[in-house]
């Protein structure tokens, strides 16, 4: 049976997330203390706001070592929108604040000339082999990005003034920057990829 | 390449579509939860929903509204209509709504738009604006679903709106909007040129050229309602159509 472990980051809008996996097959909870973290078996970082803000309050609901633990025991985890920048270094967003740092990289907002947030929908590239990112369209809501994928990573480019990475995939972590939730039957197809045998047993 | 979005609107009156010239002479358009299940079938890149209810009573069925909706879409949904404070946002967005869009409510009390964007995010707050034209070149915003004239200028009032953390503006034309003689390409140029963030063109679409010439003027999103309605032409068709024009769409 496949539960996924939803982690509220502060004022992520969670209805669209959830019922998107539960389309997908899921089984779905939303985390209310650290211990829902550390026992879950699949866990779920969505995420609307600022950089600042979603560490804010993780920090205040002491999950981030709980999320530090569960992420490296290879729980597979999703990472949404800002959930995927939070996984980083920091971000231009909010200076002075750390991310989780599970990957190298800091994000950067898109240059002055280009029409910013970057909204709707725009092609995924997959880069090297990847296990469950495909190409097609996925929509997109955000105004900083990262330009350049991990070193060791593989993952995906989309095109927006220049190319930025759109997704990566690296050991159990799959950071998506655009909304799979929203991204139509493609979004639910990669759900349903994400989530994998456990499917329709709920 | 970051493509167009073609985005039907649906306008609700106590829990159905309607359709109307200007909120006028409304008929049924059918089921909310339906119509946008249908059109997410069809291609729509997102769907916008407007509360056009007069009553409390009505608006309560709007947020049941929302929750049928979310149950069955996989593409952003905006809500609008009647928004005035965050726990109105609070409740769509916890019902289903991805982006919240303010118009009267926000005119009248600027710091809403801040108050929105600073707890849910820029992406999440979509900025209405009514524009009636003055001049060729010169257009005043109006309140209350266009029953109210104000002296301040569209241009004005989206830089301001931006400022304060707008995500998106969605820029109605009072003149064009029911004519079916396509969107105010000045009025959209005038804006693109004042603001940075994306505008979704509305009011006066009825067909893919309409769409495209938007597009052109500077609009991301182009919304339309009664063409999709009265099924003069399917999302699928009129995607086609902009695609052979040389607008970037998905599909």
């Amino acid at each position: 049976m496949t539960t996924a472990t939803i982690v509220p980051t502060g004022t992520a809008n969670l209805a669209s997330v959830s019922t998107a996996l539960r389309r997908a097959g899921a089984c779905m909870r939303i985390a209310e203390r650290a211990s829902d973290i550390t026992q879950a078996s699949r866990l779920v970082l969505p995420g609307v706001g600022s950089f600042g803000a979603a560490m804010a309050a993780l920090e205040r609901n002491e999950w981030t070592l709980a999320l530090r633990s569960t992420i490296s025991d290879g729980i597979p985890t999703l990472a949404i929108c800002l959930g995927m920048q939070i996984l980083f270094e920091t971000s231009e967003e909010t200076p002075g604040v750390k991310g989780l740092a599970f990957l190298h990289g800091n994000f950067n907002k898109f240059p002055i000339d280009v029409q910013t947030p970057h909204v709707g929908w725009n092609s995924i590239e997959p880069i090297g082999k990847t296990h469950l990112l495909k190409a097609g369209d996925a929509y997109f809501t955000h105004s900083f990005r990262l330009d350049t994928l991990p070193p060791g990573t593989i993952g995906a480019i989309t095109d927006y003034s220049s190319p930025f990475v759109s997704a990566v995939e690296y050991k159990n972590i799959l950071a998506c920057q655009f909304h799979p939730e929203l991204s139509g039957a493609w979004g639910i197809d990669l759900l349903r990829r994400w989530i994998g045998n456990g499917a329709d047993k709920c | 390449m970051l493509k167009a979005r073609i985005i039907p609107c649906l306008d609700c009156h106590a829990g159905r579509v309607v359709k109307g010239v200007r909120f006028l002479n409304l008929r049924d358009a059918g089921d909310p939860a339906e119509l946008a299940a249908r059109y997410e079938a069809e291609g729509a890149d997102e769907i916008v929903l407007l509360d056009i209810s007069a009553t409390i009573e009505d608006r309560k069925n709007h947020v049941q509204t929302v929750r049928a909706i979310r149950d069955i879409l996989s593409i952003p949904l905006t809500v609008g209509g009647g928004i005035r404070s965050l726990a109105d946002c609070e409740a769509l967005l916890s019902a289903g709504a991805d982006k919240v869009s303010i118009n009267s409510a926000a005119y009248r009390n600027p710091q809403l738009i801040d108050a929105i964007a600073t707890r849910f995010g820029t992406q999440c707050t979509v900025v209405a604006i009514d524009a009636k034209a003055k001049t060729a070149s010169i257009w005043h915003v109006l309140l209350n679903g266009g029953r109210i004239a104000t002296l301040t200028l569209v241009t004005k009032w989206a830089r301001e709106a931006a400022s304060r953390g707008a995500g998106e503006i969605l820029l109605t034309s009072w003149d064009q909007d029911g004519t079916r003689a396509g969107y105010d390409l000045e009025l959209l140029k005038a804006v693109r040129s004042t603001v940075s963030i994306p505008i979704i063109a509305s009011g006066g679409a009825a067909n893919a050229r309409h769409l495209s010439n938007a597009y052109e003027a500077g609009a991301s999103g182009l919304l339309a309602a009664s063409i999709f309605h009265d099924n003069d032409a399917s999302i699928y068709k009129i995607k086609h159509e902009l695609k052979d024009f040389g607008v970037p769409i998905r599909l």
